[in-house]
Order: structure tokens, then C-alpha cells, then sequence
């Protein structure tokens, strides 16, 4: 009905203004003004480059060592290393420097500390600063400001030296004096006071939400599951260590080649934070070694580093050490979630109760919002989670990929697991039970939603009918196997972004976004988009990104990339075809002249009439005539609830996290895996033998690499699920294993050959192409699957990430 | 890391000679265990000798068994195929460690000599006894999920040889040629090079300032033909062992005749464990008999908070490990 009313409203719409538009044209021959709506492509275009396994087009590049990244910029003038001198300890207070030793290592130009670096012009430790600087910021902190230490790893020095060697060396042999004081590792610490953080002013954690009589219906609930789950410290661990090179190229401009997420973010931060016009702050951001969330936000390197080179009056040069990467650029919090499900004896959801606990900093009220995901997957008609906080000693946490829902899945997907056991319904089937045929937050119908084809699909692909449906019976010599599933879902978050093309007559075009590729495929997907919006050859596009000089958008990240910037690139194309049938309409010489322009279609490159196709003109024939080399089409793309109200003219959303509530359709990709293990009873091992992952992330851009991507969503939540966990000292609020030595990401010998499958979906809903993002989504649910399957395997439920083999064989010791 | 000479050696005399009253300097082979310590500041070097070019090189059959160079590559050595046939343990403990590009880089020698991964060792920021002796222990009531139950002290509980292959070498009765700074060689068992912590964790080994390893020599055996090295970690790959059992049997009509068992990631030096041979031999090769040479060689073991799952799992990888090579 919705669907039905928004089409009409929209048809109506796009009649009036092409029916505006043609009037002007009657009237006004000189001066026309274009109609901004997308009128030339239906929605989506034809689709030529789109939906193909394009290779990556940057991968020649990338093997062969041309391709530069933020550290690699090593030919500017007089350029310096800085090396930060990090605590020691978790809490305390500098008492003192002695620099003598580091002043005498050869090649010192500066030591920096609080006392000397230059201020920033602010910092988001006050409102003011926090809402200037933007969404980018995560932690309000900005050490060297003071002598205060609050977490190990913070920078309390910052040493300058004219190679890497010489920086490092003397970082080494300056002496911090810090009068240290006993920390708070965690949550887990019983001394330190647990806060719900819902109704500060600025809290990013939620509090509680609420719907329905959750506590009463569970109580009256004739089936019961309560559990308690808990999810280790992850680190995104990106191959690509951060890195920063800040150049002045005069007092009021800065050049920062910082590997960022998002060059318009970074930009406007920096800005803020030094107390420059924007414009005068560039950030470049050609390529990036991955990011997973920890590259999103601003952290202090990057700040620091301008700060010093201001100081030096050089351009600097800064790349975080593996080690420093666990101390300065966020992680996943290590959280407890305690989750009740009441059902009924059919296995429908009456009450879902979850209660987080997790650690945060000493300043800011982070935590992930495990608690939409909660409230939206399963239809539940009373609903109410609680988030509780604990500052601990330890820098602010920050997103990493799917948060919330990474972590939030693997509570809840085990928790369905065990209401299906107990109840003797199979997995799948308490999951179609339970499916949410609309938002059970907020009441809206879905934009698209393949949930039910997901179960389906992967189900047939991985054999399910075949499964035991008792647990702990299928043994392969030694080992135990066991099958498990898990529902994944991710929202497409509200965001937009600007995009320009340029179209030569020659017949090839530059594309140009401030965006960046993680090494996810954008450069790649977005020449694909831009090809088929210019009617060209994927070889003849040039996607240029990586610079906030370029057109502002939105970070990659959110899963929000590839459809902000195909959204943007496409509307940029409208652009250029409303100017060039204007050309064309206006020549005397086209064989379009005096056509309508609302008359006008654009096939492949070429302009003719709706009507009568054979009259038209190929864009470069009309560009040559009127002696143009090229024209420029610049484009506002939304992605998410912006778009469909933008399109339905309903105001756009306040902000990302109202998103939803004015639109009309709650957004999201979903899916499905199916996982089998054999476990080793007796030395607690757990290897993953088989995997299924079948997604329904809308329209596909190119298949080779969404499948990569999820590849990689699941191969990291298997990293989660079985070996991925920092520890911090309990008593020393240290991290034990801040390598990739011994913080364990998964190896080859780990992962199966993963079977991978997309759902085609149509949504008309959340963007001119139907993209929904795919970056996250196969994280989510992974581990939950692994588990299931463990307890498939086993008898035995793990409820603490990751499943080790000492935690394996405590459970084997347990009763079934 | 510190600023350094590095000068190369090509006979034995030359590099111990660069080595006297130097007692700061260190030899270099792969680096891959030298060169981490150093960039993390926890060993400091003013001079590096390099050792790649002494000929301490060659996988040799001698009448009692292989002698190899202590400068043999770990891949060299893992796939060679004397190894391989009269001692698959040796050979599996190198092939599961670490990674190829690790493998190809890193000598035997090296490898005996590599240090623990403990990470309070690691990081100089915290206090380590080891590294800096009466600093005090932070994984005794800390992280101590991967050090060891067997041999500790009130000082060090780290497992000190993290690796692999001397594990291997310790149960197959390996003895290492050593040569000092006077020129003088030495024998000495591999069971016997490593040191118990005690009360001075920092001393690891038997090895005097400047001594080199020049080989390794392993005596041929039956039980040591019939050898396995199972090797049990989180990750599948690429990752140091919680618990790991190098293990040899001499079976005749059902009855063990000679038994070696050495046990990996759970003794603060490679633990050879005399307490499981004899629990093995004369017996019948079931896993009654195994379950109780396990037992035997965990019996002395004080697990801690975190690492307390090790006693099982020892005892059930050396079980697994025994029943494998009984067929
Ligand atoms: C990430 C990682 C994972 C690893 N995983 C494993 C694993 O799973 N299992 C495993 O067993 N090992 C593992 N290792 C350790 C690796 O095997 C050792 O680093 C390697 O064997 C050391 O050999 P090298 O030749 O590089 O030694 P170097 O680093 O060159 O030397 C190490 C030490 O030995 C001394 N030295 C070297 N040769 C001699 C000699 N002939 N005489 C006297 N002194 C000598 C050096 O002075 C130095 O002190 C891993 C290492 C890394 C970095
Ligand atoms: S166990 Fe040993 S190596 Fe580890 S911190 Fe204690 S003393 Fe240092």
C-alpha cells in the first residue's frame, strides 16, 4: 500500500516538474533552467559494466608497488620523522622529562611534550569543540595537553629526528617520569561503578529502550532462555598501520596525507581542530591497507602530527608501530551481554530482554548499540535493553565493523539456538517463526527484504535437510561435527555525498569523489556505475578519489560507500545529460532541436527521442559541433532514508540517527550462513569445515568483489568466534599481546572454501541504483553460527568469545 | 633499536674472536628472533656478528644417526629426507612452526636460542624478572594463559623455549656441539642445555659468553622412526603451541620396549619427561597405558588461573600423539 502510494507520489511528482520544465522551454529559448530530478535513466540504468566481475581496476597497481599510500609521499621538501613516545602505565601523572640522553642521539630536532607541543585552536572537550569537529570524533581526549595519563600507550612525548632510526632511538632513551596510580582494567573489575549512560546530554551509548512490557511478558513466557554472553577486546588490525605526513605548504595551509577513511571527515576535523578555514586543509588518501571502522574517526596521531610540523616548521612524517595500533586508534569494546527470550511453546517471541555491560574511557560514554539490532531482527512485542557502562583506564572505543550487531548477534542467534533446541524445532524454522514482516522497531514496511530466500537458498547449498537434529551425535574418527546457522542483518545508514563527471569528447571521462577505497573494490565498483551512466567503456573512466579537494561525501564506512558514491556519481551524470540536451534541443544543427528535453532518453551515450529512437545524436558528434572538449556534470547523491524522503519530498532526516523515523521504509541488507565444524573433544580445538554465507545486499555492482567482501565479513567474525582477543593486564590495565604475533587474526589453514551467494533484490527505495551496502553484513552472525554448530557438534553451549580450546575443553567437562 | 656494527665471520675462531670482551655483542644468523628483541628495545647490541657465512652447514648420516649444522635453514631441515625417514618428529616440529617465509629465513641454531613469547617479556614497559631481574612477575596473578605448568618458580613461570623443534630434539636425545671463545668444543645434551628458572630467570641455557652451536647430533633409534610431533594451538597455523608432545615408540608384540616423550608449551624449558617413559615401557601400547604415562608426566604440574586447562590438555595431546604412532 506504502510502496504503492510513495510510486504514484513520486510519478506525480516527476510529471509536474517535466511538465514544468517543458513549459519553460516553450517560452524560453536562451536561459533554461534544468530540471534537477533524474529524468533521463529509469531507475537504474541500463546496466552494462554493472553486475560484472570487473577486476579490480587499481590491482595492477597494487602488486607492481606504484600505487601510494599516506606513508609513501616521501618527496617533500625537507621532510622529518616523528616517533611518539607512549606511557608506560594506565594511570598517573608526568613528573618529570630527562631529555639529555635523547637530545644527544644523533639527527634530534625536536622533543615535544605537553609543555612545549603548539595548542590546538580547540579540542572536543567541550561541546562547542565536539560539535565543530563533527561526527568523526570518537575520543574527546587529546593527550599532551596536560600531565595527566589515563590510559598505557598514551603519547606523552613526541620525538623529531631527521630519519625513522634516528626518531626511534632517540624516543628510546628519553626518560618519562610518571607517578603511576592502580587502574581500572575493565568492567570486570568489582570497584568500579557500573552507570547507565542514557540521558547524559552527549552519550553515544543508549541507555535503555523500551516497547512493550518486556519484564512482565517473560515472566509469564512458557518457554524461557536466559543467558550471559561475553565478547573478548578485538582490534580491527588492519594490515596498513596509520599513518600521517603533515605538510604546511604556507602558516595558514596544510597538505595532510593521513590514511583516513574519509578525506572530507579528516578535513573538516583537522580544520576545526587547528582553527583553519576548511578550504585551506587538504587531505589525501589515495589508497588505504584496510580500516574495519579504526581509520573512521579522528584519532590524536593525526592532530599531533600537524601540531609538530607546525612546531618544526617541516613537513613530518608519522606511522604508528604495530603496537601502537592497539593504543591509538580505538577497538571493540570487551563487553557481557545478559539476554532473555520468552516464547511461546510454537517458539514465537513474547519477551527479549538484553542488558550490555562494557567498558569505556575515562571521558566518553561509547558503546556499541547492540541493542537496535536486538529490537529489529525477530517480531517481538516487548522489547527492553539496557546499556551500562564502566569507565575503565583504556582509550575510547570505536566502531568496528558491524558494531553492535557483530557482537549483538552472536548473543542473540545463540540464544534462538538454544529456544530451538528446546523446543525440538529446527533452526531455520524458529527463524521463520519469528520473521519480522515489517520493522518491529519502528512499524515500517521494509525497502526490500530476501530474508526467507537467504534461509532458503543457503539451506540448499550447504545441505541443511540432511542435518542430525540431535546434537552431539555425528562423529568423524575423533572429531565431532556439528551444523550451525545464524541470521545476519546490517542497516543502510542515512548518508550522502557530491560527485562530479566530466565527460570529454573524446569519449572518455574523469569521475571525481572525495572517496576512499579501503582495498573493499571502490575504485573499482564506481567506474563500473560511472561507465554505465556515461554510456562508455569501464576503460575509458578514470574514478578519481582520495582528496578532500575533489567533491565532499561521507566516509567509507557504515557500509555506506558504495551507494553514497554510485548514488552521487549517478545523479552527477543526470547533470550532464540535462546539459547536454540542452546543448542539443537549442542547436539548430541537432537533430534534436526544439524537442522537449522531457522527450529526450539517453541510450549508451547517445541522445534521441523517447519516441522515435532512431533521431539522436551521440554525445560526442554534439560536444564537437559546439567546440566543447569536455562538460562537467556535478551531482547530490543520497543514500538510505535522505533519498526516499528527498524522493517522496518528506523532509530529510535531522540527523544519521533519525534517520528511519520520518522515512517511510526501514533499510537493511540481510542474510544468512550455514557452518560445520569438526571439533576435537579432547584437545578443545575447533576447525570450520564447510561455510555458507548467502546475502540479500540489493543491487550487486560486481559480484567478484562483493564476494570478497564477504569473504572477508566472515573470515573476520571466525577470527572473533575462535581466536581474536586483546587481553589487558587486570592489574595493570596493559595489553599482553598488542602484536600480530600473538593477537591472533585467522590464517588460510583457518578457512574453508567459503561458498558464496547474493539474492537479487530491486529496492527502489534507498537510492537511484538500489545499492545496499555489503561491508559489514557477513560479519554478523558468524560467530553465533560457529557456536551453534559447536553445540550441534558438542552438546555444549560457549557463551564467551572467543571459543578457545581451554574453553572448549571446560565445557566438554561439563554435563550435557 | 640501537646503532650497530656488523661485520661477517667465515670460520668459527673469527666470529668467537670478534666476540671477546665484547661481552655486548651477538652473533647473527636469521635474525628473525634477534632482530624483533632489538627493535622492541629488550636487547640492546653494539656489535652483530654475522655467522650465516661459517659453514656450520650439512645434513650428515653418521654411524649413530644425523649430525646437522647448526646454520641448516629450518625448511632445509624439516624437508630433508633423512630427517623425514629415521625422525618424523624432528620434522614435523619444523614444518609446523611459525611460517614458510619464517622457515626459510631462521637457522636450527637460532631457533634453539629463540626467547618466550611471554608478553610482559615483550614489552619493556612492563616489569618481567627475566628481563630485568627482581623487577617482579606480573604473569604470576595476571596473563598467563600461554606459560607453563611444569619447572616454574616463584620468579618466572614463561615458558622460555616457546619453539618447537627442541622439544623434539630433547625427547630424541639430541646433544649439541658447542665451541667457546678459546676454540674448545663441547657436547651437551639438549635435555640439558636449558635452565629452570629458579630464582634467575634470566639465565636461560648452559651457553657461556660468545659460544657458538656449532651442530646438532641425533643417535638413530627405532622409537625415534616411529616418532610424531603433535602440535595444538587456536590458530591453525602460524602460532606457537598451548601444548605440543614429541613422542617415540619401540613396540614389539603389543609391548612398548623404548619410549620417548618430551612435552612443548606447558614446562618453562622443553620437558622431557622420564616420569612417562617409564610409565610406557614394558607395558602394553594401549590407551590405558598412555592415559597413565599423561598422568605421570603432568603429575608435578601447578596450573594457574589462566592456564590451568593446560594440565589436560598436555595430557591429552600426548595421549593422542602416543596413540598415533602405536597405530
Ligand atoms: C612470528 C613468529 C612466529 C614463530 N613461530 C614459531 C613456532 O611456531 N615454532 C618455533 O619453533 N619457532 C617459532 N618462531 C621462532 C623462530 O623459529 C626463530 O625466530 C628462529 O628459529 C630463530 O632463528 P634465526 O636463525 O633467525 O635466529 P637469530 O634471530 O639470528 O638468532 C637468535 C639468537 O640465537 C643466537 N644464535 C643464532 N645462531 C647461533 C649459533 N649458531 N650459535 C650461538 N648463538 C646463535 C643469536 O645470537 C640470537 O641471540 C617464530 C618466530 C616469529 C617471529
Ligand atoms: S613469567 Fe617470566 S618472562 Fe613472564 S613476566 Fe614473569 S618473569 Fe617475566
Amino acid at each position: 500500500m506504502n510502496d504503492l502510494l510513495l510510486k504514484s507520489r513520486n510519478k506525480q511528482r516527476q510529471q509536474r516538474l517535466r511538465h514544468e520544465v517543458s513549459r519553460l522551454y516553450l517560452s524560453l529559448t536562451d536561459l533554461i533552467p534544468m530540471d534537477t530530478e533524474s529524468t533521463f535513466f529509469e531507475n537504474p540504468p541500463q546496466t552494462v559494466a554493472v553486475g560484472q566481475p570487473l577486476s579490480r581496476v587499481d590491482g595492477r597497481a597494487k602488486v607492481t608497488g606504484a600505487a601510494k599510500y599516506s606513508a609513501e609521499y616521501n618527496h617533500l621538501p625537507g621532510m622529518v620523522h616523528a616517533v611518539i613516545k607512549t606511557s608506560d602505565v594506565a594511570k598517573g601523572r608526568v613528573t618529570g622529562f630527562d631529555l639529555s640522553a635523547a637530545q644527544r642521539e644523533p639527527g634530534v630536532l625536536a622533543i615535544l611534550t605537553h609543555q612545549n607541543l603548539p595548542k590546538p585552536a580547540l579540542t572536543a572537550e567541550t561541546k562547542e569543540g565536539k560539535e565543530a569537529i563533527g561526527y568523526s570524533v570518537q575520543m574527546t581526549f587529546m593527550p599532551l595537553q596536560s600531565d595527566q595519563i589515563f590510559y598505557a600507550g598514551q603519547p606523552v612525548a613526541i620525538v623529531v629526528a631527521d630519519t625513522l632510526e634516528h626518531a626511534q632511538q632517540a624516543a628510546a632513551k628519553l626518560r618519562v617520569s610518571i607517578a603511576a596510580e592502580a587502574p581500572i582494567a575493565s568492567y570486570q573489575d568489582t570497584k568500579a561503578p557500573r552507570y547507565n549512560p542514557g540521558g547524559k546530554p552527549d552519550a553515544d551509548a543508549e541507555g535503555t529502550k523500551r516497547r512493550g512490557k518486556a519484564a512482565e511478558a517473560f515472566a509469564a513466557a512458557p518457554a524461557q532462555v536466559t543467558a550471559t554472553y561475553s565478547h573478548a577486546t578485538n582490534h580491527h588490525s588492519p594490515m596498513e598501520p596509520s599513518a600521517t605526513i603533515a605538510h604546511w605548504e604556507a602558516a595558514d595551509r596544510l597538505t595532510v596525507y593521513d590514511a583516513t577513511q574519509g578525506v572530507s571527515w579528516q578535513q573538516r576535523a583537522l580544520s576545526a581542530i587547528l582553527g583553519l578555514p576548511q578550504d585551506q586543509v587538504r587531505v589525501i588518501t589515495k589508497y588505504l591497507g584496510g580500516g574495519f571502522g579504526c581509520k573512521g574517526p579522528i584519532w590524536p596521531h593525526s592532530v599531533l602530527t600537524a601540531l609538530t610540523a607546525k612546531a618544526v616548521g617541516r613537513p613530518v612524517k608519522l606511522v604508528l608501530t604495530r603496537p601502537q595500533m592497539f593504543t591509538s586508534v580505538g577497538h571493540r569494546e570487551d563487553q557481557e551481554q545478559t539476554l532473555r527470550l520468552g516464547a511461546t511453546k510454537q517458539g514465537k517471541l513474547l519477551a527479549l530482554l538484553h542488558e550490555k555491560t562494557s567498558t569505556t574511557s575515562p571521558w566518553d560514554d561509547y558503546a556499541e548499540t547492540n541493542s537496535k539490532f536486538m529490537g529489529m531482527l525477530y517480531q517481538c512485542p516487548n522489547f527492553e535493553a539496557t546499556t551500562k557502562l564502566v569507565k575503565g583506564n583504556v582509550m575510547t572505543p570505536t566502531w568496528m565493523r558491524a558494531p553492535g550487531e557483530a557482537p549483538g548477534s552472536f548473543a542473540l542467534e545463540s540464544s534462538m539456538d538454544d529456544l530451538a533446541y528446546q523446543l525440538g524445532l529446527d533452526p531455520v524454522q524458529i527463524r521463520l517463526v519469528n520473521h519480522a514482516d515489517k520493522d518491529p522497531a519502528t512499524g515500517q514496511p521494509w525497502s526490500s527484504k530476501s530474508l526467507k530466500q537467504c534461509y532458503q537458498r543457503g539451506a540448499e547449498l550447504f545441505g541443511w535437510s540432511k542435518r542430525n537434529p540431535k546434537n552431539g551425535l555425528t562423529r568423524d574418527g575423533k572429531y565431532l561435527v556439528g551444523w550451525g546457522m545464524a541470521t545476519a542483518t546490517y542497516p543502510v545508514n542515512d548518508s550522502q555525498g557530491n560527485a562530479r563527471v566530466r565527460l570529454f569528447a573524446d569519449g572518455h571521462a574523469v569521475v571525481q569523489v572525495a572517496a576512499t577505497d579501503l582495498g573493499t573494490g571502490t575504485y573499482t565498483v564506481i567506474t563500473q556505475v560511472a561507465a554505465d551512466c556515461l554510456g562508455i567503456a569501464p576503460d575509458k573512466v578514470r574514478f578519481e578519489l582520495g582528496d578532500s579537494a575533489l567533491p565532499t561525501t561521507n566516509i567509507s564506512g557504515g557500509s555506506m560507500g558504495a551507494g553514497t558514491f554510485a548514488s552521487s556519481v549517478y545523479t552527477a551524470a543526470q547533470d550532464l545529460w540535462q546539459k547536454l540536451t540542452k546543448m542539443a534541443v537549442t542547436d539548430a544543427k541537432s537533430p534534436l532541436f526544439r524537442a522537449k528535453p522531457a522527450e529526450v532518453e539517453v541510450v549508451k551515450g547517445r541522445l534521441q527521442l523517447k519516441a522515435n529512437p532512431a533521431k539522436g545524436e551521440d554525445f560526442a558528434a554534439l560536444m564537437k559541433r559546439g567546440s566543447l572538449t569536455d562538460l562537467e556534470g556535478f551531482g547530490q547523491g543520497k543514500y538510505g532514508a535522505g533519498y526516499e524522503a528527498a524522493q517522496s519530498g518528506a523532509p530529510a532526516p535531522a540527523k544519521p540517527d533519525d534517520a528511519g523515523k520520518e522515512s517511510g521504509h526501514a533499510m537493511y541488507s540481510f542474510g544468512a550462513h550455514f557452518c560445520e565444524v569438526r571439533v576435537d573433544p579432547e584437545l578443545g580445538t575447533v576447525r570450520i569445515t564447510k561455510w555458507v554465507s548467502v546475502v540479500a545486499g540489493g543491487r550487486i555492482l560486481n559480484p567478484k568483489t562483493a564476494r570478497s567482501q564477504v569473504l572477508g565479513g566472515a573470515t573476520m567474525g571466525i577470527g572473533a568466534a575462535l581466536m581474536e582477543q586483546t587481553v589487558r593486564d587486570p592489574n595493570l590495565a596493559r595489553y599482553t599481546n598488542a602484536s600480530l604475533a600473538d593477537y591472533h587474526v585467522p590464517v588460510n589453514a583457518d578457512i574453508p572454501d567459503m561458498t558464496v551467494e547474493f539474492i537479487d533484490e530491486h529496492d527502489p527505495y534507498i537510492n537511484a541504483l538500489g545499492v545496499k551496502g555489503i561491508g559489514e553484513i557477513a560479519i554478523v552472525g558468524t560467530a553465533a553460527a560457529v557456536g551453534n554448530a559447536i553445540f550441534h557438534a558438542t552438546g555444549r553451549r560457549l557463551r564467551s568469545l572467543p571459543m578457545t580450546p581451554d574453553k572448549v575443553l571446560e565445557a566438554m567437562r561439563q554435563p550435557v | 633499536m640501537n646503532d650497530f656494527s656488523y661485520t661477517q665471520a667465515t670460520t668459527a675462531k673469527e666470529a668467537t674472536g670478534r666476540t671477546k670482551d665484547q661481552p655486548q655483542a651477538a652473533y647473527i644468523a636469521g635474525g628473525t628472533t634477534l632482530l624483533d628483541l632489538m627493535k622492541a628495545n629488550l636487547q640492546e647490541h653494539p656489535q652483530l656478528v654475522d655467522i650465516n657465512t661459517i659453514p656450520f652447514k650439512g645434513i650428515e648420516q653418521t654411524k649413530d644417526g644425523l649430525r646437522i649444522g647448526a646454520m641448516e635453514r629450518m625448511s632445509d631441515v624439516g624437508e630433508n629426507k633423512l630427517v623425514l625417514e629415521q625422525f618424523p618428529a624432528i620434522s614435523e616440529s619444523l614444518l609446523l612452526a611459525a611460517s614458510p617465509q619464517l622457515r626459510n629465513m631462521a637457522s636450527i641454531g637460532g631457533n634453539i636460542l629463540q626467547r618466550t613469547r611471554c608478553g610482559y617479556f615483550r614489552d619493556a614497559a612492563f616489569p618481567c624478572n627475566k628481563r630485568v631481574p627482581g623487577s617482579g612477575c606480573p604473569a604470576l596473578e595476571g596473563d598467563n594463559h600461554n606459560l607453563a605448568v611444569l619447572g616454574t618458580s616463584d620468579s618466572c613461570i614463561a615458558t622460555a623455549y616457546p619453539g618447537d623443534l627442541s622439544v623434539a630434539l630433547a625427547a630424541f636425545d639430541a646433544v649439541l656441539t658447542l665451541e667457546n671463545q678459546k676454540g674448545k668444543q663441547r657436547q651437551v645434551p639438549v635435555k640439558d642445555f636449558y635452565l629452570l628458572p629458579g630464582n634467575t630467570p634470566q639465565k636461560e641455557t648452559v651457553l657461556e659468553a660468545g659460544e657458538l652451536i656449532v651442530a646438532i647430533t641425533i643417535p638413530a633409534a627405532a622409537h625415534a622412526q616411529r616418532s610424531t610431533y603433535l602440535k595444538v594451538r587456536e590458530r591453525s597455523s602460524y602460532a606457537y603451541a598451548l601444548a605440543s608432545a614429541a613422542v617415540g615408540l619401540d613396540v614389539h608384540g603389543g609391548t612398548i620396549r623404548s619410549a620417548r616423550v618430551a612435552l612443548g608449551g606447558v614446562g618453562t624449558k622443553p620437558w622431557r619427561s622420564p616420569e612417562a617413559e617409564k610409565a610406557l615401557v614394558g607395558q602394553p601400547a594401549t590407551e590405558a597405558t598412555f592415559r597413565a604415562a599423561a598422568a605421570a608426566a603432568l603429575r608435578g604440574a601447578q596450573p594457574r588461573k589462566e592456564n590451568a586447562f593446560k594440565v589436560e590438555l598436555a595430557q591429552n595431546t600426548l595421549v593422542q600423539a602416543l596413540m598415533k604412532v602405536a597405530g
